[in-house]
């Protein structure tokens, strides 16, 4: 059996064995005739607040992704709303960041004197956490939904920007001289021969900042509220719905391994040998 | 007709300094290299590393720009790289994502923009037959391909941009023996076929001997200049195996290897003090006829001078 083979087996192993420990170990509910008066009254919230088995998050899976998209206001909406809405935010932010990054990053890549010059301003912006930016943001838009898209936007924008840089400039001069020599004028200098020497490395930062972009998204949204993945993870945890808070961090999951593996395809694509 | 009579490429005192690291005076690798490339031509340059070969290449392909001096194409001044001089590197000048049809493809559009698409890539693949690609070979990225390969593609398309000039640094370099005599013996078919003008950087002097006309031979730097220029008086076309069996075969590999192991250095002390050397085209040199008209004076003397340059080859191996 070759190991393609072997190792889905074994994570199906795994996974069944840890859901299986998982199950076991989470105690079943009493029904409402042994309660005391006390449980009664208190509507049995203590035997609801346990960590809810793995049969009842696949139960919870069924019926969410059976009808995702259902909106019942503010505080109810269905599972593919809540990411829809995430990922509204996110591809804009990104965008915005690469609209920005790409070409700048390209600037600071072939100009020496742009690198030097604006080069403390990336290292001290960088290491910044992008929440932090979210009251200065609240103050300024004025608006929790475009701050949250800035939000996303100022933390992508770093990977894309300086692997940018860094790729532009380590083009190999042999391949700048074989544009010179064939008298290509910058514009295409930079779109046929520096564009795709680059473009490994550009897509290594544009795959970082997605990833990234991904992981602040769900602060962002349990901070400004309202709706998006983030929100729904904290509001269903003010629910006291585990259940429902696991299915989502379930889901966060997928979606970010979606959005890695269409970079990850792309990156492959536009990837080259020496 | 005047055109035809002047000779394709001047280059007159050319010189090239370089800021030394200690900021004092600057190195100067050469100093007032004149020579003429006449059109047709194929010439070879010969010098030890740092004599500023790669240099004067760069600046013929307007990649460089030299110190003093000037370099004149058609009687027109070289001042940046034009598709009218096509240059074939050592290494790593194929666009490695690019297959090697689309590589050629890429200088004849840049040559041809207002071709049309299948022009472009009839005249490509053309080129690449040329060189023995072709059938599949065309498809494969250049990492794909074996370092001969690569080389071929590479001039394949310095060929395909039809340029007046082609310019090659050392472009067998990196290739092993076997692999280099074929391309040497494809290199100066395409040449016969198209009549290009060539200039080339080799440290092979039976390269050199081999696909030349013409032999310029620099001395060692700092200081080096473009010495003499030493005629091939060998007829074409010339075959590996015959060539060797040419009267002024040995002659002339045992002056440009008496040069590359003496004189050389010897000639870099001379310019270097102070005397003017402005001007100065290097001294033409035919070693065959010379070494010949000698035998007939004193058959000895001759024999003896083959015997030192054969202890000069030994060393001249030795130390590479």
């Amino acid at each position: 059996m070759s190991i393609n083979m072997k190792a889905p087996l074994l994570s199906l192993l795994l996974l069944f064995s840890l859901m299986g420990i998982w199950e076991m170990s989470t105690p079943s509910v009493t029904s409402a005739e042994n309660m005391t008066e006390y449980e009664m009254l208190m509507g049995g919230a203590s035997e609801e607040a346990r960590v809810p088995p793995p049969s009842a998050i696949v139960k919870k899976a069924y019926e969410e992704l059976s009808n995702p998209f259902y909106d019942n206001g503010p505080n109810d909406k269905g599972i593919g709303i809540q990411i829809a809405y995430s990922l509204y935010r996110v591809l804009t932010g990104y965008v915005l960041a690469a609209i920005v990054a790409l070409p700048l990053g390209f600037l600071i890549g072939m100009s020496p004197l742009a690198y030097k010059a604006l080069d403390p301003f990336i290292q001290i912006l960088k290491p910044i956490s992008p929440l932090a930016w979210m009251p200065l943001a609240l103050f300024i838009i004025q608006d929790s939904e475009a701050s949250a898209i800035f939000v996303i936007f100022i933390c992508s924008i770093w990977p894309m920007l300086i692997n940018t840089a860094f790729g532009v400039a380590g083009v190999r001069t042999d391949w700048v001289n074989v544009a010179k020599t064939h008298e290509l004028s910058t514009l295409r200098t930079a779109f046929k021969v520096i564009l795709p020497a680059a473009a490994p490395t550009i897509l290594t930062g544009m795959r970082i900042s997605i990833g990234i972009a991904w992981l602040v998204i769900v602060a962002a949204e349990m901070l400004v509220g309202g709706t998006g993945i983030g929100y729904y993870v904290w509001n269903e945890w003010n629910n006291l719905d585990l259940t429902s808070v696991i299915f989502s961090i379930l889901v966060i999951g997928v979606v970010g391994m979606l959005l890695d593996t269409f970079f990850a395809r792309v990156q492959s694509a536009l990837q080259y040998q020496e | 007709m005047t055109q035809m009579l002047t000779p394709l490429i001047e280059v007159q005192n050319l010189t090239r300094q370089f800021p030394s690291p200690d900021g004092e005076e600057p190195i100067t690798v050469f100093e007032n290299a004149s020579f003429d490339i006449k059109r047709g031509e194929f010439v070879c340059i010969i010098g030890h590393s740092g004599c500023g070969k790669s240099t004067i290449l760069n600046v013929l392909a307007g990649l460089d720009t030299a110190s003093s001096g000037v370099v004149l194409m058609d009687g027109r001044e070289i001042d940046g790289p034009s598709l009218e001089r096509g240059v074939v590197f050592q290494n790593y000048s194929l666009l490695a994502w690019m297959s090697a049809l689309k590589n050629v493809m890429f200088g004849v559009r840049a040559r041809f923009p207002k071709w049309s698409k299948n022009q472009i890539k009839e005249h490509s693949y053309k080129h690449l037959s040329m060189v023995g690609l072709g059938e599949g070979a065309e498809k494969r990225k250049p990492s794909q391909l074996s370092g001969g390969m690569r080389q071929r593609v590479s001039i394949a398309r310095a060929f395909a941009i039809q340029p007046k000039l082609l310019l090659l640094d050392e472009p067998f370099g990196a290739l092993d023996a076997l692999t280099r005599g074929t391309i040497q013996d494809e290199l100066i078919r395409v040449w016969a076929d198209t009549g290009q003008t060539i200039f080339m950087i080799t440290h092979d002097v039976d390269e050199a001997i081999l696909l030349s006309d013409r032999i310029l031979l620099m001395s060692n730097g700092p200081y080096a200049r473009v010495a003499e220029s030493v005629l091939i008086d060998i007829p074409r076309p010339r075959s590996r195996a015959d060539i060797i069996h040419h009267k002024n075969y040995y002659p002339i590999r045992n002056y440009l290897v008496d040069f590359l192991t003496s004189r050389s250095k010897t000639i870099t002390t001379n310019a270097g003090d102070g005397s003017d050397t402005r001007n100065i085209k290097p001294e033409t040199v035919r070693p065959g006829l010379f070494n010949s008209e000698e035998k007939n004076a004193n058959p000895e003397s001759n024999d003896k001078r083959l015997k030192d340059n054969e202890i000069s080859q030994t060393q001249l191996t030795g130390t590479q």
